[in-house]
């Protein structure tokens, strides 16, 4: 392979502790080594530049049914908004929902190289898989969602963790999942009834178990496994005036638990999109920012970690496993609805959605995703993600970037806002004058999600033997630039390499990358009974056999990286 | 007013993409530019010269601008599209989105349009001297914003799908329709002066739609109020009024429900 020397630029990387030195960065057989192990590189001049590693993206829905039920419902989502082929890139289409192409281009054109898909229902996850093996360039894993799944719920309400941990097991190998993810949990299964859980404590119909009792024995079942990410959750009561207390509640349920893993992680719950989670009041009339009350217990408490969902004023599609949300919201803006049911395990639904700086809760919903950012004390615990579509396009990273470095930049935009006024009272964004640099933008960005992921050995920095995932882009930050600078660089970098392979150069995609599917393969003891049980399940009601249920072969997972996990004892 | 005339004197062999012919995209250019604007069959790229002889001049902006078009534009597509001023004159027949997401200006067509003319529009108007093809003022597929503003006249007849999605503005057809007319409307003005078929307003929360003919099927969601008197188009008459859809959602102003409202001609 071609080894390349990437000479004088400005570093950021929190795993080597670099704060914008000057250094060189050295590549070598696909991993990053000392500058004096490469014979005869390329030499990629980034004097005056900014150089980082390679974006890892914690929570994304960028692959599988509802992402495709979006992409077909909304047409409109690519007027005037395609690209034919040209050279080495390949037909592009769509804005919100872009095609599986343009979105492993989009990424690698901002500088990420890894992006976790936040929600595969394991009956799909052979589309899932498809649809991430369309996407090139960047390395992909896919989190199966749990927290509605029969097996769990029966399980979890007679306390066996043991049976839930290898049921989790033997999901994951048949799916080829990486993280276990819940949405909503006993909420979605409660939707089948037509009815909802609303906070922890909230039984699910029928199951006669809580919120609580699934999210606490997930932790539990996550930890006696010991996989590389923790129990990764969207919690009840998504995006309600008032909901911030479910969210504490939430968080509550993780007190007390350590980390069982070799992954290096210290988190056992990752609260994900937690902007619409932090809502204070009790209407929409009166909803406020509990922003500050989120992030005074994310700070005290280091075994969570959580990521933005940052509004982004767009118009986008929203799309979640949380089936009743979506429902609600449907009835609050009388657009298109989907909703599916997915047999034992899940749901879903999607519906566009206009965030207008014109409507005075989605300027507040602005607020607090960003005032979460800027309340974090520890940058490596809150990752930027906007739960890309739901919150915003995930092409609206480098203005996201923009509103956390630039304090002119926010003001600009809630001078904008039509019911400012209104805005500035019911949140705190206006009193905060934090401008994040950008070794705390690499930590939200790089570092803290690969840690999180139980990736810190293999991405997520620059250090000798870890993937050679680099960045360059065309960005002084020591000299004069205006905040729309910030978002013009970082759209656009100008060298990426993943895994060793040069992806662009000048700007231009010059290759379709080596892409990888991550998934997690975690032995357990063998467990005679949840195999009975599922054989049982899938004879009486899966409309599936087992046989076309498993994801397996070069068909569906072209590319793997395993991480192996023995929790045989 | 300057005039650009346009003369097709090499048909296509599938269908050309012509969203260039329009005063905005003609405004300050000279023939040599104009003849040169691209133009697109599929993936491949061609000039309007390749396709059309060019003649005339163009003003200094799209509303000093007048286009007129002549021959059989039927293998043609997005004539005037997003037109903000100015005026464009089709001798012919012209194939789909003639006007669509049109804003200002006015487009004559001497001849019938095929579907989606003035698809998304918002303002100006559109003359269709012959037949309407489907989805005519209706929103571009999946969208949810249809014509908004702006009048389009069919002498002839109309086809299927008619204002799906309408929410301002004003269709009138002087002859007949196909089926649903109106579906999904939030505001605007139809008006049919021959007959119509049936699903006339399903799913509509407001707006108006005039029949001055036949109905075949009226849809279940909509209720007979009462008769009144009106004149609608310059036709002085009496109207059953029907209101619905009654099991679509449905705004209150000043306490009262706020329906779509149809009214069909009863007595001249």
């Amino acid at each position: 392979m071609t080894e390349y020397l990437i000479k004088n630029g400005f570093v950021f990387d929190p795993v080597l502790g670099i704060k914008g030195d000057v250094a060189d960065i050295a590549i070598k057989d696909g991993v990053v080594v000392e500058t004096n192990a490469v014979k005869n590189p390329k030499i990629i001049d980034a004097a005056g530049k900014t150089v980082m590693a390679g974006g890892v993206d914690v929570h994304a829905h960028v692959a599988g049914p509802k992402v495709n039920i979006g992409r077909n419902f909304r047409p409109e989502d690519k007027l005037f908004n395609t690209r034919p082929g040209r050279g080495i890139e390949r037909m592009q289409g769509g804005f919100s929902v872009p095609t599986t192409i343009r979105t492993g281009y989009n990424y690698a054109r901002m500088g990420y190289t890894t992006v976790m898909e936040a929600a595969m229902p394991p009956l799909y996850a052979r589309h899932t898989h498809e649809e991430m093996r369309d996407t090139p360039i960047i390395d992909q894993g896919a989190f199966p969602v749990f927290g509605n799944n029969w097996f769990v719920l029966e399980y979890l309400k007679n306390n066996e963790i043991e049976n839930a941990a290898a049921y989790i097991s033997w999901l994951l190998r048949a799916t080829k999942g990486y993280a276990v993810k819940v949405v909503n949990p006993g909420g979605t299964e409660a939707w089948a009834w037509g009815l909802n859980c609303e906070n922890i404590h909230d039984p699910v119909p029928y199951f006669d178990i809580t919120p609580a009792q699934i999210v606490k024995g997930l932790i539990e079942a996550n930890e006696y496994l010991g996989l590389p990410h923790s129990m990764h959750i969207h919690a009840n009561n998504l995006g309600n005036p008032g909901n911030y207390t479910t969210t504490l509640d939430t968080f509550k349920l993780s007190e007390g638990v350590r980390p069982k893993s070799r992954f290096g992680r210290d988190q056992v719950m990752h609260h994900t999109h937690v902007q619409f989670h932090s809502y204070g009041g009790d209407s929409w009339a009166n909803v406020e920012s509990k922003a500050d009350k989120i992030m005074d217990y994310v700070n005290s408490h280091d075994n969570i970690t959580i990521d933005l969902g940052q509004v982004t004023l767009d118009e986008t599609t929203t799309m979640t496993a949380d089936g009743p949300f979506e429902h609600h919201l449907t009835a609050l803006n009388h657009l298109k609805w989907a909703n599916a049911d997915v047999e034992l395990e899940t749901g879903s639904g999607v519906v566009p959605y206009i965030y207008s700086p014109n409507i005075k809760v989605c300027a507040i919903q602005w607020c607090i995703g960003l005032e979460l950012a800027l309340l974090a004390k520890d940058p490596m615990r809150v990752f930027m993600t906007t739960d890309h579509p739901n919150a915003g396009p995930f092409i609206r990273y480098p203005r996201i970037m923009k509103w956390l470095m630039s304090q002119e930049a926010r003001e600009q935009q809630i001078d904008a806002f039509k019911h400012k006024d209104k805005v500035v009272a019911a949140t705190h964004l206006a009193g905060i004058d934090r401008e994040l640099d950008l070794y705390e933008i690499a930590q939200m960005t790089r570092a803290g999600p690969a840690k999180a992921l139980g990736l810190g050995e293999m991405c997520g920095g620059l250090a000798p033997g870890l993937a050679a995932d680099v960045a360059v882009f065309d960005f002084n930050p020591n000299g004069p630039y205006a905040p729309d600078d910030i978002e013009k660089a970082f759209s656009n970098a100008e060298h990426l390499f993943k895994t060793g392979v040069q992806i662009i150069n000048d700007h231009d995609i010059v290759s379709n990358g080596n892409k990888r599917t991550l998934w997690v393969n975690a032995r357990v003891n063998e467990n005679p009974q949840v195999m009975r049980d599922v054989k049982e399940k899938f004879l009486r009601y899966y409309t599936v056999t087992l046989n076309n249920y498993e994801v397996s072969g070069h068909h569906y997972v072209p590319n793997p990286y395993v991480i192996e996990v023995d929790a045989t004892q | 007013m300057e005039t650009v005339t346009l003369t097709i004197t090499n048909q296509p062999g599938l269908f050309l993409e012509a969203d260039c012919i329009s005063p905005d995209a003609f405004a300050g250019k000279k023939r040599e530019e104009i003849v040169d604007l691209p133009v697109y069959i599929g993936r491949e790229v061609h000039r309007l010269g390749d396709f059309f002889e060019v003649s005339g001049q163009a003003g200094a902006t799209a509303a000093e601008t007048k286009v007129v078009v002549n021959g059989d534009l039927s293998r043609v597509k997005y004539i005037g599209m997003k037109m903000t001023a100015g005026e464009v004159v089709v001798n012919g027949n012209a194939d789909m989105y003639v006007g669509a997401w049109m804003q200002g200006g006015r487009i004559t067509v001497n001849g019938n349009v095929d579907a989606f003319a003035g698809t998304g529009m918002k303002g100006g108007e559109i003359v269709i001297n012959g037949n309407a093809g489907n989805y005519l003022g209706s929103a571009y597929r999946g969208d949810w914003r249809g014509m908004a503003g702006g009048k389009i006249v069919v002498k002839g007849d109309a086809g299927s799908d008619l204002g799906t999605f309408m929410n301002g503005g004003e269709i009138v057809v002087g002859g007949n329709v196909d089926v649903h007319v109106g579906t999904h409307a939030e505001g605007g003005k139809i008006i049919i002066k021959g007959d119509a078929k049936s699903r006339l307003g399903g799913q509509m929360v407001e707006g108006e739609i005039y029949v001055f003919g036949n109905i075949d099927v009226m849809m279940p969601g909509f209720a007979y109020r009462e008769d009144v008197d009106l004149e609608v188009d310059g036709t002085k008459g009496r109207f059953a009024l029907y209101e619905g859809d009654l099991g679509e959602r449905h705004r209150k102003r000043k306490g009262q429900m706020i329906y779509g409202k149809l009214y069909q001609l009863v007595r001249p």
